[in-house]
C-alpha cells in the first residue's frame, strides 16, 4: 500500500477576472506514480498544477502535498514547499548566461550548499539526463531537446519527492519528445512521483500511466494505469 | 558555514550587480557623493558655529550700571531682583565694586593711572556694577532689558547687535544646511530605489528560479538590499578624501581659525575621522534604505 502524496479536497478556484478554473476537484495521487494530465486548452490543468507548487491558490478547499498544506502556506514559507518539487517548463527557463552545468549549480548554489557537494550531485544529475559532455555548454549551444534535459537535470538535482512537468515536450518533435519520456520514466523508476500536463495524446498512449482527463475545471474521467486507449 | 556561503554569494551578486548596471549605479553614487560633501560640510560648519556659540555663552556678560546714590543695602535688595530674573545665570552674578574697577584700569594704563589715581571714593564718578551672565544667549537682548528696569540700575551694556547678528549668521547658514542634506538624502533614496528596480528587472528571470527551487524570501532580497549598502558605500570614498584631506588643508590655511580669530576650528584629528564614520553611516542607511523600497515594491515574492 503506497502512501499519497498529493491529495486534493473540493478544490474551488476562481481567478480574479471571474473565470473560474476549476470546479470543486478531488484528486489523490500516491508516491511513485506516474500520472498525466489532459485535456483541451482552458480546461484547467495548468491552474491545476500550479496550485500544487503554490503558484496559484484555490478559493476553498484543501491542498496537501507531501505533508505540507499548500493552500494555508504563507508566502514567506513557500520555499519549504519548494524545496521538495521539481519543477520543468515549455520554454526551458534557463539562464542564458550560464553554461549547463552552472545552470544545474546554480539550484543548489541559492540553498547554500557547500562546492564539492554540489559538483557531485550536478555531475551525477547530468549523467541521468544524458548531457555528461554537454555540461560546459550554454543554452544557445544545445538543442531544445538537450535544454529541456538541463531543466529536468536543475528540477531533479535537490532529490524532490515531486516532478512537475507542464507540457515538456510541447515545443520538441515526436523524436525528442520520447527522449525527454524516457529521462522522466527514469526519474520516475528512481522513486520521484512524476506529473506531467501534456497536449500530446501519442506520448500518453505510448506511455500507458494513469490518465487524468479535464473538462471545464472537472475530471471528467481518471484512466487507470494501462487502460487510456 | 550554510548562511556564511548564502551571504557570500549573495556579496558577489550585488558587486555583479553595480557593474552591470554601471551607469544607473554611477548616478546613484555621484547622488550620494554630492550629498554627503554636503553633509561633512554642515557638519564642519555648524560644530564650529557651537564651539564659538559656547564660547561666547561663556564670556558674553551683561554690565549693569549702579546708581552712584544707593546705599549698600539698596545694592543688595538689587542684587536680588537681578537674580529673581528667568534667563540669569545663578552662579554668575558678580558684585564689582568700583574702586576695584578703577585699581584694574589704572592697572592696565598709565593714562588712567594718572587721571584716576587721586580719585577718593565719593568722588570717583565710575560706577558699582553686577556682571551677569545669562543660561541663553539668544534672549540676552531682553534679560538685560529687564535688567534696566530695576530700580538703581543706570545703564546695562553687553556685546549688543554684533553678537546677535553673528549667532543669527550662523544659525541661518546651518538651517539651510540641513534642509539641504534632507532633500539630498530623499532624492538620492529615490535614484537608489531606481537602480534597484532597474536592477530586480533584469534579474526577473534569475528570482523567478530562484524560487522556484526553493531559495527562502530573505536569500533572495539580500542580494539587492546589499547592492544599495555597497552604492552607499562607494558613494562615500569620495566624501571621505575630501573631507581627511580639505579640512586639513582648511585647518593649516586658516591657522585653526574661521575667517576671524575667536572662531576656533577644531583640531583634524580625529574630528575628521569621526566624520568620516558618519559619512559611511548615512550612505549605507540612505543605500539601504533606498534598495528596501524598491525591494518592497517591486520585488513580489
Amino acid at each position: 500500500m503506497r502512501l499519497d502524496l498529493i491529495r486534493l479536497r473540493n478544490i474551488n478556484k476562481t481567478y480574479k477576472n471571474g473565470v473560474t478554473a476549476i470546479y470543486d476537484l478531488d484528486l489523490t495521487i500516491k508516491k511513485g506514480e506516474f500520472v498525466f494530465i489532459i485535456g483541451e486548452t482552458g480546461c484547467g490543468k495548468s491552474t491545476l498544477i500550479k496550485m500544487l507548487y503554490r503558484e496559484e491558490k484555490p478559493n476553498k478547499g484543501k491542498i496537501i502535498v507531501g505533508g505540507i498544506n499548500v493552500a494555508k502556506l504563507r508566502n514567506s514559507k513557500v520555499y519549504k514547499l519548494r524545496r521538495k518539487i521539481g519543477v520543468v517548463f515549455q520554454n526551458f527557463q534557463l539562464l542564458p548566461k550560464l553554461t549547463a552545468y552552472e545552470n544545474v549549480a546554480f539550484a543548489l548554489e541559492v540553498l547554500g550548499l557547500p562546492k564539492y557537494e554540489i559538483h557531485k550531485k550536478v555531475v551525477k544529475v547530468l549523467d541521468l539526463v544524458g548531457l555528461k559532455n554537454k555540461a560546459k555548454h550554454y543554452p544557445n549551444q544545445l538543442s531544445g531537446g538537450e535544454q529541456q534535459r538541463v531543466a529536468i537535470a536543475r528540477a531533479i538535482v535537490n532529490g524532490p519527492k515531486l516532478l512537475i512537468c507542464d507540457e515538456p515536450t510541447g515545443n520538441l518533435d515526436p523524436k525528442k519528445s520520447m527522449e525527454i519520456m524516457e529521462v522522466l520514466e527514469a526519474i520516475n523508476k528512481l522513486g520521484t512521483t512524476v506529473v506531467m500536463v501534456t497536449h500530446d495524446i501519442e506520448i500518453v498512449k505510448k506511455m500507458n500511466k494513469r490518465v487524468i482527463l479535464l473538462n471545464s475545471g472537472r475530471i471528467v474521467k481518471d484512466y487507470e494505469e494501462g487502460t487510456y486507449k | 558555514m550554510k548562511a556564511l556561503r548564502i551571504f557570500s554569494r549573495s556579496i558577489r551578486d550585488s558587486f555583479k550587480s553595480v557593474f552591470r548596471n554601471f551607469s544607473l549605479s554611477l548616478a546613484s553614487i555621484s547622488c550620494i557623493t554630492i550629498t554627503l560633501i554636503v553633509v561633512a560640510v554642515s557638519i564642519v560648519l555648524s560644530y564650529s558655529v557651537n564651539t564659538f556659540t559656547e564660547s561666547i555663552e561663556k564670556d558674553v556678560t551683561i554690565v549693569a550700571f549702579i546708581s552712584n546714590d544707593k546705599s549698600e543695602e539698596d545694592i543688595k535688595d538689587i542684587e536680588k531682583h537681578i537674580l529673581a530674573l528667568d534667563n540669569v545665570h545663578k552662579k554668575n552674578v558678580k558684585y564689582r565694586d568700583k574702586m576695584d574697577i578703577s585699581d584694574e584700569m589704572m592697572q592696565s594704563s598709565e593714562v588712567f593711572k594718572g587721571i584716576m589715581q587721586d580719585w577718593t571714593k565719593e568722588e570717583s564718578p565710575i560706577q558699582n556694577t553686577y556682571q551677569v551672565k545669562v543660561d541663553d544667549i539668544e534672549k540676552i537682548g531682553d534679560t538685560a532689558k529687564e535688567i534696566e528696569k530695576i530700580d538703581g540700575i543706570t545703564s546695562v551694556k553687553y556685546g549688543a547687535g554684533m553678537v546677535e547678528q553673528m549667532v543669527q549668521v550662523f544659525d541661518t547658514v546651518r538651517k539651510f544646511c540641513i534642509i539641504l542634506v534632507v532633500a539630498l538624502v530623499i532624492v538620492t533614496a529615490f535614484l537608489i530605489a531606481n537602480t534597484i528596480k532597474i536592477t530586480i528587472f533584469s534579474r526577473k528571470r534569475e528570482i523567478e528560479i530562484m524560487r522556484l527551487v526553493g531559495a527562502s524570501n530573505t536569500n533572495i532580497k539580500i542580494p539587492f538590499i546589499l547592492e544599495g549598502l555597497l552604492l552607499g558605500i562607494l558613494g562615500s570614498i569620495i566624501p571621505i578624501i575630501v573631507t581627511i584631506l580639505g579640512y586639513a588643508k582648511i585647518y593649516e590655511h586658516f591657522n585653526g581659525h574661521l575667517f576671524v580669530s575667536f572662531i576656533t576650528l577644531i583640531k583634524p584629528y580625529p574630528f575628521v575621522i569621526y566624520i568620516s564614520l558618519i559619512l559611511v553611516a548615512i550612505g549605507m542607511v540612505v543605500g539601504m534604505f533606498g534598495s528596501w523600497r524598491a525591494v518592497r515594491k517591486y520585488l513580489k515574492i
